[in-house]
């Protein structure tokens, strides 16, 4: 038999090599780039970006879609320049109770049979008013020991680059490899079966948003160490910007179908393309479009891979 | 026949709504028996294997396990017990690999670090045991797999030992996607697993299935045990008739000609050419998954636009898997007929609610759909019934050309009686057929027959050369 590449790795090589071609296209233009300092700049924000976007993985992988996400990690971002700074245990215990929140409404949205989409828009609007409430004007602090991580300077990459590896690993130990990331997926894949088998979809669910708050909560701290201060919109394109790191790391919207080293990925190419558009002197009014451009372009060239995988599938 | 009953249900009652689903069941599971539960669709054999597999409480009725009455009986505490069962429906999650799956079918007992290499071990001990020579790797993605091996991955599950072993074993149509070689594996190893001490529960409409395999038959119908008795006091001619259907010799009529107008050509890149003519019923055979359900996607494809629906539909389709491709579940069942054919019904844009009633009408007594109400949600059919509206949906359509995917799995020997006719009257009135089916009876009502081996044609029968040896013949390299 000729060996074949797995249909998982032929998803992950579609994001992989649009996050190359970027890459390159970059260091072309710009040339200094290609140093500690250039990198540094130019994935500066991936971890917070990579971490919204696993975050929302998460909950894509039970078949369920947050649109909460970018006005929670903006509440998160304003508990952590505030309290956090301020009164460290209220701000944990805060932002403990957030992360309960979701799991709550992880088993509401199982046991009533809610669709996930009406119930985090709704929540969208909550997190953002908390924001508000939190920090009623930009401003406050990152607390020392996040800028202290995140001003890090590690000797062989930058803290960007070290600090997406290692979440994008610990991730896919979490959500591919281990029982508990079956469980979740296979919510996705299918329900029924899973509480046939004696499993509590409820509690699952539940698990599963409490994990998905447990990354946006670690996205909102990282975020603020990064800007050294917050206010109540820091966040909001990441909504759209972790559904679409999702997809075009190979994740579907139903079938629990996702990739944890994917999604990290699919986020560092959305955030690359944005450098790259700037680089190539793309106005900001038509960053927006030529970033959605950027994403139509590699997800046809996804159902092209689709269409080798059933092929493959057949031969 | 003495020994306690591993399990036992005396009179179970369920309803649901208007409809009497069990009627004061009592059965009993002992030790080293198979029980071959037969019955129409309707006739309550998914309802009391979901009562014995803990998934529905009766509204009357006790379960009791090892002889002591239970008080609380769910799908757990069957799972605790040793029982397992294997659904109709697969009812794997696609996107997992086998191992994964096998993870998930274990729920307390497979946990911890290196859960995997324990779980493949487990998953490919059964899958070696039961189906020898399977060639299923457990790293597979289930989506991946072929119908066939995912029915055989769901069954070797049933049968896997991951701490609690196996004691009673429901097989709801295991047979229904596998082949004859594969059906046979699993049957030598039902028996085996019966003399070792387990019992299994088989529910099958292929009758030879439970003749041969069963220790005692329960025939149901309407809610009841119509007759339950050792498996060599019956017969085919009895069973049939203990389900209260008559079996009927099927007269083939050779309708369509060689020299009438051809409708639908597709060339394959290998063998045969395909080629069927106006009131021809054309059938797919072969081994299961040798390219037949690839032919009939194939001719879809090329007989009908991708852009834009045309005025006058040239083919339409009947799916085999319904829960996959066929039912809207949501919707009624009047709506899930009329889908097709929404534009006869339609004036100016707009449905026309009496012409859809009444077209809905004169199907559910054209092909018997068994409902009160037409208004009602698609599920509340049987599985048969079920079909008969995909098949409704079809034939209410003027498309000239019906392609059937496996269309009667899972369908009672009635349904069936009644559905064939209808296709031979359409057949007569000029419209083509092209029946892809796994049952080799179905064949032998075609006017003509493709022999289907490793995804081309081999072999074109027709009128009397249609037999089950030369089908046989075609469908087995080397054996022609």
């Amino acid at each position: 038999m000729r060996w074949r590449p797995s249909p998982e790795a032929l998803r992950l090589a579609l994001p992989v090599m649009a996050l190359a071609a970027l890459l390159v296209s970059v260091f072309v233009m710009r040339p200094n780039v290609m140093g500690y300092n250039g990198l540094h700049l130019l994935f500066k924000l991936g971890i917070p970006i990579a971490l919204a976007t696993l975050a929302q993985m998460v909950i894509m992988s039970v078949n369920d879609l947050d649109l909460s996400m970018g006005s929670f990690v903006s509440f998160v971002a304003c508990v952590t320049a505030t309290w956090l700074v301020d009164a460290p245990l209220i701000g944990a215990l805060m932002l403990a109770g957030a992360i309960a929140v979701y799991a709550a409404l992880g088993m509401v949205i199982a046991a009533r049979g809610l669709p996930s989409i009406v119930v985090t828009l709704g929540m969208s609007f909550v997190w953002a008013g908390l924001a508000v409430l939190v920090l009623p004007t930009p401003g406050g602090t990152a607390p020392g020991w996040v800028a202290a991580v995140m001003g890090a300077r590690p000797a062989l990459m930058p803290v960007g680059i070290a600090g997406s590896i290692l979440i994008a690993v610990l991730a896919h130990l979490l959500i591919m490899r281990s029982s508990f990331g079956v469980l979740i997926r296979g919510v996705g894949g299918n329900e029924r079966s899973v509480s046939r088998a004696g499993w509590s979809v409820l509690l699952a669910r539940g698990a599963a948003y409490a994990t998905a708050a447990t990354f946006a909560v670690a996205s909102g701290i990282t975020l603020v160490g990064l800007m050294t201060s917050a206010d109540a919109n820091i966040a909001l394109r990441y909504t759209l910007l972790s559904i679409a790191g999702v997809i075009l790391g190979g994740g579907e919207f139903t079938g629990g179908r996702v990739s944890a080293i994917g999604a990290v990925v699919g986020a560092l190419t959305l955030l690359l393309a944005g450098s790259f558009l700037t680089f190539l002197n793309v106005p900001p009014d038509w960053q927006i479009g030529a970033q959605g451009m950027i994403l139509i372009l590699i997800l046809a060239l996804r159902l092209l891979l689709v269409r080798l995988e059933r092929r493959g599938a057949r031969a | 026949m003495t020994a306690t009953p591993l399990l036992s249900v005396t009179d179970a009652r369920v309803r649901f709504g208007e409809v009497r689903a069990l009627d004061g069941v009592t059965l009993a599971i002992r030790q080293g028996e198979c029980i071959g539960l037969v019955g129409h669709n309707g006739a309550g054999k998914s309802t009391i294997v979901n009562v014995i597999n803990g998934g529905l409480t009766p509204q009357e009725g006790q379960i009791a396990a090892d002889g002591a009455p239970l008080m609380h009986w769910s799908v757990t505490e069957a799972r605790a017990r040793g029982l397992r069962c294997v659904f109709q429906e697969l009812s794997l999650c696609p996107n997992l690999t086998v191992t994964e799956n096998t993870r998930l079918m274990h729920r307390g007992s497979l946990g911890g670090w290196g859960w995997r290499g324990r779980a493949r071990a487990v998953i490919s001990a059964a899958l070696d045991t039961v189906f020898p020579g399977h060639g299923i790797n457990p790293a597979a993605t289930v989506g991946a797999l072929s119908i066939a091996q995912r029915q055989m991955v769901e069954i070797a599950m049933a049968f896997s030992d991951a701490g609690i072993a196996p004691r009673v074993v429901i097989l709801d149509e295991p047979t229904s996607s596998l082949d004859a070689g594969l059906a046979a594996q699993l049957l030598d190893h039902v028996r085996r697993f019966v003399g070792q001490g387990g019992a299994v529960i088989l529910v099958s409409h292929i009758l030879g299935e439970i003749l041969n395999t069963a220790t005692r038959i329960v025939v149901m119908k309407d809610g009841r045990i119509a007759a339950e008795r050792p498996a060599r006091a019956f017969d085919t001619a009895g069973l049939v008739a203990a389900m209260g259907s008559t079996a009927k010799a099927q007269a083939r009529g050779t309708q369509g000609g060689r020299d009438a107008a051809e409708v639908l050509r597709l060339t394959l890149p290998r063998g045969l050419p395909f080629v069927a003519r106006k009131g021809e019923v054309i059938g797919l055979a072969g081994l299961g998954g040798h390219g037949q359900t690839e032919a009939l996607v194939a001719l879809f494809e090329a007989a009908s636009p991708a852009w834009w629906p045309a005025r006058d539909p040239a083919v339409t389709f009947v799916a085999g898997d319904r829960r996959l491709n066929g039912t809207f579940d949501l919707w009624s069942i009047l709506r899930n007929m009329s889908v097709a054919s929404l534009p006869d019904l339609a004036r100016r844009g707009l449905v026309q609610a009496g012409a859809e009633a009444a077209r809905g009408a004169e199907w559910k007594d054209r092909i018997g759909i068994r409902t009160p109400d037409m208004g009602l949600s698609i599920l509340s059919l049987s599985g048969g019934n079920q079909q008969k509206v995909l098949f409704a949906r079809a034939l209410s359509t003027r498309a000239p050309v019906v392609l059937m995917d496996d269309p009667m799995r899972g369908v009672d020997i009635g349904t069936k009686q009644e559905v064939y006719d209808i296709i031979r009257a359409e057949a007569a009135g000029g419209r083509t057929f092209v029946w892809y089916s796994t049952e080799m009876d179905e064949m032998t009502l075609c006017d003509r027959v493709y022999v289907f081996r490793d995804g081309i044609i081999a072999a074109d029968l027709s009128g009397d050369a249609i037999s089950e040896h030369a089908i046989l013949a075609a469908s087995f390299a080397g054996a022609a």
